[in-house]
């Protein structure tokens, strides 16, 4: 029963309902091992999101979530272990406050506020993660394709 | 003749002559008219090309690791501040390093004059009054009128670290509110923000003058620069200068002294501060750090606490 819902959901191309195209960097620790116990518990969530797996949360550079932008993805998700639970001890700690000041500039240049989303997702919480997918999903969605401040027009961003 | 010129002169002249330092990294009077450029004396004999007034506008600090041997900077407030953070990074040596201090006034916004006078051909300052003869008029200006919008919002005009002061000292002005400029554009709507950014970039032509003047920009390979990957091409869009701007301002997070030579560097006059001040802003609001104050402080993104706010999380 799952498998019929899910088959119609991803591989029907003439369904023309809008599919968000979103870049999650997921913690190898943490969030990543969460996204496989929701696969293999089979917990539905959109096929939305593209999966880059970082060592760490701390391992994220901005400069990653600008370039997803400038390349047309049209959000980003980061996720990382809950504070405390740091492979390395301290690494989302120290990324806690970076990602904190990527917000709140991301804001204020004025890229829509839920084009960037961060969260703490642990490796026994697949439940949670496809419910993160899905309201990432759902509000990416709601903003539409990505004309952000940051998408580069001309395709010149993706020439490598 | 200033008399902090003349002391300026004096300390630098003793110190050469002591073999104290190699050099003395101070300004010199400029090919343009209100505009001193760095200058680097290494003999006694050159001594008398310092000068000090309200046109030395660069940041001294970005020259202070570019230059081996021991040295001498002549280091107004915000440059003192960019030498503290520069001292934490580890990018420079105390010892080879002699702050000769001075309190500053602020400096000269040429732009605001051009703009009334068109390009400067011919200018003076004597007691607090500007003449500038310009290409469509002539005229006079206080001080006060064509101070830099980072002098007029200047919180740390006296150095914060210093080997020796010359001059008197500069009162702070106190402010009621810090940040005004960035809670004034903070309260304006996002697609007026964006509206607002957006023309900046528009005038941006990635020349890199901002990264290239910024005491604090000193990696080895600019993220720009970058080949592999490569962030960005070198199609100038709005787009793309953005990513240059934020990426930047991101590094520069927390780091940032506000010395507003990115703003006076710029050839366009894109309001690069204005991002600069926000991040400052956030840091001091969020994790109560200014950078560049104390030696003994770490730089707020180089620690944590465990009840950092997080209120950018989901809501799932």
């Amino acid at each position: 029963m799952f498998m019929e819902e899910r088959q119609v959901n991803v591989s029907d191309t003439d369904n023309k309902t809008y599919q968000p195209k979103i870049a999650a960097f997921l913690c190898n620790w943490c969030s990543y091992a969460g996204a496989d116990l929701a696969g293999v518990s089979r917990f539905q969530y959109p096929a939305t999101i593209r999966t880059i797996r970082v060592p760490c949360s701390g391992r994220i550079n901005p400069l990653y979530l600008l370039k997803a932008m400038a390349n047309g993805a049209d959000g980003v998700l980061v996720s990382g272990c809950h504070p405390g639970d740091c492979h390395y001890i301290s690494g989302n700690y120290v990324a806690r406050r970076k990602f904190a000041l990527i917000k709140s500039l991301l804001k204020h240049v004025g890229l829509e506020e839920d084009r960037v989303s961060f969260s703490w997702v642990s490796a026994a919480e697949g439940v949670r993660f496809s419910e993160v997918v899905k309201g990432v999903t759902e509000r990416v969605a709601a903003l539409g394709p990505n004309n952000g401040v940051f998408k580069v027009k001309d395709g010149g961003g993706t020439d490598e | 003749m200033s008399s902090v010129t003349e002391e300026i002169r004096e300390t630098a002249r003793q110190l050469l002559a002591d073999g104290k330092v190699d050099v003395v990294i101070g300004y010199e009077k400029g090919s343009l008219p209100l505009k001193a450029t760095p200058c680097f004396v290494r003999t006694v004999q050159d001594v008398d090309k310092l000068i000090w007034d309200e046109t030395c506008e660069n940041n001294l600090a970005a020259f202070s690791y570019k230059i081996s041997g021991k040295k001498a900077i002549i280091t107004k407030g915000c440059d003192s501040r960019a030498l503290v953070v520069l001292l934490q990074e580890n990018q420079l040596v105390k010892d080879d390093l002699y702050i000769i201090g001075v309190s500053c006034q602020g400096v000269v916004d040429k732009r605001k004059i051009e703009n009334e006078l068109g390009e400067i051909i011919e200018a003076t300052i004597a007691d607090g009054k500007i003449s500038v003869k310009g290409m469509s008029g002539s005229g006079e200006f206080t001080f006060a009128e064509v101070k830099d919008a980072t002098c007029q919002t200047c919180r740390y005009p006296n150095p914060v670290i210093e080997d020796i002061h010359l001059g008197g000292t500069v009162e702070v002005p106190e402010q009621a509110v810090l940040f005004a400029d960035v809670l004034e554009m903070e309260a304006k709507s996002d697609s007026e923000r964006e509206a607002y950014f957006g023309e900046q970039m528009d005038k941006c032509i990635r020349c890199y003058s901002c990264r290239n003047a910024c005491p604090l920009c000193y990696c080895q390979e600019c993220f720009v620069d970058c080949n592999t990957p490569r962030w960005l091409t070198g199609g100038v869009n709005r787009a793309e200068n953005l990513f240059f701007q934020a990426g930047r301002v991101l590094h520069l997070a927390g780091r940032c002294v506000d010395c507003g030579t990115c703003s006076r560097a710029c050839p366009q006059g894109v309001d690069i501060r204005a991002l600069n001040r926000k991040m400052s802003r956030d840091v001091l609001e969020m994790y109560q750090h200014e950078s560049g104050i104390s030696e003994d402080v770490k730089p707020a993104l180089n620690v944590y606490s465990g009840d950092d706010p997080e209120a950018f999380l989901v809501k799932e």
